[in-house]
């Protein structure tokens, strides 16, 4: 019959009926959590190299869950402070690169032609070239006057658009073969009538899906370029931790808290994110619901 | 007893289990064709005509329930076991579905599709014997043989129909049924594909069940027609009578929204009906036509009204059938 | 009768100069046809003979190769304002309601949408409601946050025919109406394209491949075969007695014609990138097969001499036949369109 379409009612319910998105939800929340109250759960001066509380690299204790440093802070306080960073960039930098690659991919499958062609080649160059060395560049390129955190978020966002740029021309191309489209022009419409009006809006659930996906992405380069040295030094992020720890010699001291902690954090939060991605897709798109367990 | 007819259909039901409860398609349905015969089953989509030619080789979609008897010379199909099912398929009776495009592989040759069913169904023949068989069809049903190596997108919508016919003549069964085989064909191929059933039926004998939403096609081919409606069979009789003069005011309806062309009284008068067809889910009390139809009076509204003899060799399901409002 | 629209001399195709090899298709090859106020008038043709291709170029959606497209006597521009402008007065109803609307925006957005685009003044929500019972869904308000899942194909019909209405045009191009319709709602759109007609004043131009729908409706039927119109004229005339065979040859083979022999022309329709030369009918032609062409003399010209463009104007009926004594002569074009006979298209 008709092609279902899924109204914030059904769709809460049949995501609510999934067991993984719900369980990825549940952990989001949670790292939402600490991330607004990290000032409440740990105090901010322990991130200060000079304030070190504890004795350096240190195991896990009582006084110190996670173990310290080298320089003897808390590594529980700065996994809670650097959830903040994390997911602010992480966040950050999905909403540009959806902005960008939504934009990117509606163009490049409504316009027919020269233009068209040319932000397909476009998304292609940035998915075939590789992503790290594009990104290193990127961010020593970044005038030293931008904050680095900013200069973060923009790298990211720039160079992570083009995979959803293509999903999304894909689903352009399959929209603008349905007579609905036909029928807007007839009626007058211009070029931004039909991208705005009749493709976004069935673009969007794929965007959405996409995004959290992206997210996951996102906050992985944001742990790596800062783990090259690459972050911002004056904030503590996970990457940054993991940088450290690396610089501190924790490999060859043995402080695997030191690693694991900021890593585990990571792995889980990037995993949420697919959860609630894959979760998403089944619950917006009709066709993979029978594939549910 | 005499011999089993080719096929009766007696009280067939289908439901349907779906989330929203469940869905009477078939609610009841009589038929029966015998070898030479062509049936014709009318009605507009959802009124269970479809519903009618899977029961008849139980290819229902999982969640349907079929009861009832279907008898194929005189076996009852959906008390077959899987393999009897099996071997009943194609070679005692076969299904033309619609949507040509849809029925067949793209990326099979047109060849392969034929001698599947035939090396399936028929142990002891070669692959080289059923290769010869199947350019014999195609060109009995009018398709060049050396199309047997073309891939279904290098045919025309006619054509890939015309196979669709050959690969269900593949296992020379007694019965056919065509779901709506010429719809979305242009005039005159649909025309070409009717000739063509036609031929096959006179020719080999065989029994024909056409299913069809146009009354006109069905009056012109069928020997007898059955007209169907909310999951009922509401007026039945033979082709030519039914499409003139009907007696069910749906049939009548039916049979004018295909106007005769020349005729004065459809000139810049398009009939149609008032209402839409009726949701099986929430099927109206009483003869389930009575919202639409012009003729209604109180007792439509709560009697169910079952088939009963309207003329000789013609039977509808009306309240007034004997009174003299019947009359149009 | 004043024309509203019209096809001069109108040619369509795709391909050619970029792909090479290949040659072009000529979808619509050669078209006069006009439509006056008030008028309906049906395109008939088999899939593929280029009537959906005139259709969107008349609506302005396909550029043509030559020739023009006339709305109230003025050749259609193309730059974006002149067809914007154009789209309010013309407008499309598509063959199929379900595919037609955006299953995201309910009946009012749909309906809304070409006022939107043409920023028209006045109170929206009235302007709505007046499309919608216009179009047969009454009481209007109870439709508006329908969406068109919630809605009976008849019922999608009407939406879009109301989405038409809206913005008062003068001439509407419906696409196969009715015929993803059910049998029994299909009377009830055409009754409704009747009763706008006699109401609003309103043109029609319906491009079908079923001539019932012609004789239920149109006034004028005028017959497609390989991108030009074969037969042209009042619809009792040409379908109680057709001048061209291949029209002949479609009405023999409906189902309820009465007794009439049933004329199957073979093969499909032929291929617009290689049109026949001579008469682009004569591969198929009956007449010329049984000889009847060659009794008249003229089957040497059936095969090599092309013939004129038929005039699709009012008050004419012609035949593009070697056969019809008539076929050739433009004088009927003149006094209709107003344009000079055209030597006949190199085949």
């Amino acid at each position: 019959m008709t092609a279902a379409v899924a109204t914030p009612g059904s769709f809460w319910r049949t995501f609510r009926r999934d067991r993984e998105g719900m369980a990825g939800l549940v952990l989001l929340l949670l790292y939402t959590g600490v991330a607004v109250a990290a000032p409440l759960l740990a105090d901010p001066a322990g991130l200060s190299r000079i304030n070190g509380t504890g004795m350096p690299q240190s195991p896990p204790s009582l006084a110190y869950p996670f173990g310290t440093d080298e320089d003897g802070r808390s590594v529980l306080t700065m996994v809670i402070w650097g959830t903040r960073v994390s997911l602010i960039v992480g966040v950050a930098a999905t909403v540009i690169s959806m902005v960008i690659g939504t934009g990117v991919g509606i163009a490049a499958g409504h316009f027919r032609g020269a233009p068209g062609g040319l932000l397909n080649r476009l998304t292609e160059w940035f998915l075939v070239i590789p992503y790290l060395p594009l990104a290193i560049v990127l961010a020593t390129v970044f005038p030293p006057a931008v904050p680095k955190i900013i200069a973060i978020i923009i790298v990211i966002g720039v160079t992570s658009w083009s995979s959803t740029a293509r999903l999304v021309r894909a689903q352009t191309l399959s929209i603008e073969g349905r007579p609905y489209l036909e029928r807007a022009r007839a009626l007058g419409g211009g070029h931004w009538h039909q991208m705005r009006r009749h493709v976004l809006p069935n673009v969007m659930p794929l965007v959405l899906a996409n995004t959290t996906l992206t997210a996951s992405i996102a906050i992985l380069a944001e742990t790596t370029l800062s783990f090259l040295g690459l972050g911002d030094s004056q904030r503590v992020s996970w990457g940054v931790i993991l940088d450290q720890a690396y610089q501190g010699g924790a490999v060859s001291n043995h402080s695997w808290w030191w690693i694991l902690f900021p890593g585990l954090s990571l792995v889980v939060v990037v995993l949420a994110f697919n959860l609630c991605g894959r979760a998403l897709e089944r619950a917006l798109d009709p066709r993979l619901r029978g594939a549910t367990r | 007893m005499s011999t089993p007819k080719l096929l009766e259909v007696e009280d067939l039901r289908v439901t349907y289990r779906t989330a929203g409860g469940d869905l009477p398609a078939v609610r009841g349905v009589h038929l029966t064709v015998d070898k030479g015969q062509t049936l014709g089953v009318a009605g507009e989509s959802g009124c269970g005509k479809t519903s009618v030619a899977s029961a008849i080789l139980r290819l229902l979609p999982p969640g349907a329930r079929a009861t009832g008897r279907v008898l194929l010379q005189g076996e009852d199909v959906l008390a077959m076991n899987w393999g009897r099912l099996r071997a009943v398929r194609w070679s005692a009776a076969a299904i033309v579905f619609q949507g040509a495009m849809h029925a067949l592989n793209p990326v099979r040759t047109i060849g392969r599709q034929i001698v599947e069913p035939i090396l399936l169904h028929e142990r002891g023949v070669g692959a080289r014997a059923a290769r010869k068989r199947a350019a014999g069809l195609l060109e009995q049903v009018g398709v060049p043989s050396w199309r047997l190596r073309s891939y279904p997108h290098e045919l025309s919508g006619g054509q890939r129909q015309r196979v669709m016919i050959a690969m269900a003549l593949a296992c020379a069964p007694d019965l056919i049924i065509a779901d709506e085989p010429t719809t979305a064909l242009d005039v005159m191929v649909q025309a070409q594909v009717l000739d063509l059933l036609r031929g096959l039926v006179r020719e080999r004998g065989l029994g024909l069940v056409l299913i069809s939403h146009d009354l006109a096609v069905l009056a012109d081919v069928c020997d007898r027609v059955a007209v169907m409606y909310a999951g009922r069979v509401v007026e039945e009789g033979p082709g030519h009578r039914l499409f003139t003069d009907a007696v069910h005011p749906y049939a009548r309806a039916l049979a004018a929204a295909f106007p005769t062309i020349g005729d004065p009284a459809s000139r810049l008068a398009p009939h149609g009906l008032p209402g839409d067809p009726p949701d099986p889910r929430g099927l109206p009390t009483g003869c389930p036509f009575h919202p639409r139809c012009a003729a209604a009076v109180e007792r439509c509204r709560t009697e169910d009204v079952l088939l009963r003899p309207a003329a000789p060799d013609r039977s509808a399901a009306c309240v007034h059938i004997g009174t003299e409002a019947v009359a149009p | 009768m004043s024309e509203v629209l019209a096809a001069v001399d109108l040619h369509v195709g795709f391909g050619g100069r970029r792909r090479r090899g290949a040659p072009p298709i000529r979808a619509v090859d050669g078209v006069d046809l006009s439509v006056a106020k008030g008028e309906i008038v049906a395109l008939a043709g088999e899939s593929g003979c280029g009537k959906t291709t005139l259709a969107r170029a008349l609506l302005g959606l396909e550029r043509p190769w030559r020739g023009e497209v006339r709305h109230q006597g003025v050749p259609l521009g193309y730059s974006s304002r002149a067809l914007k402008a154009y789209r309010r007065r013309v407008q499309l109803v598509l063959q199929d309601p379900t595919g037609a609307l955006n299953p995201r925006h309910t009946v009012y957005e749909a309906v809304a949408e070409g006022l939107r685009i043409h920023r028209v003044p006045g109170e929206e929500k009235e302007q709505v409601a007046r499309a919608l019972s216009l179009a047969g869904l009454r009481p209007a308000e109870r439709f508006f946050r329908r969406y068109p899942h919630e809605l009976s194909g008849g019922q999608r019909q009407r939406v879009v025919i109301a989405g038409a209405l809206v913005l008062n045009p003068d001439v509407i191009v419906a696409d196969e109406p009715v015929s993803s319709l059910d049998a029994s709602v299909r009377g009830e759109i055409l009754a409704l394209l009747l009763s706008l007609r006699a109401e609003l004043g309103l043109s029609v131009l319906v491009v079908t491949h079923d001539l019932g729908l012609a004789w239920n409706i149109a006034d004028r039927l005028a017959v497609m075969y390989l991108g030009r119109i074969v037969e042209a004229g009042p619809t009792e005339k040409v379908l109680g007695a057709p001048r061209h065979p291949y029209t002949e040859a479609l009405l023999s083979v409906l189902p309820e014609a009465p007794n009439r022999a049933p004329v199957i022309l073979a093969g499909e329709t032929p291929d617009p990138s290689r049109i026949p030369g001579g008469c682009r009918f004569h591969p198929r032609c009956p007449a010329l097969a049984m000889g009847i062409a060659d009794r008249a003399g003229v089957a040497g010209r059936c095969v090599g001499e092309p013939l004129p463009v038929v005039a699709a104007g009012p008050q004419t009926w012609s035949a593009a036949c070697h056969l019809r004594p008539d076929a050739g002569v433009p004088a009927t074009r003149v006094e209709v369109s107003g344009v000079a006979a055209r030597e006949p298209q190199k085949g």
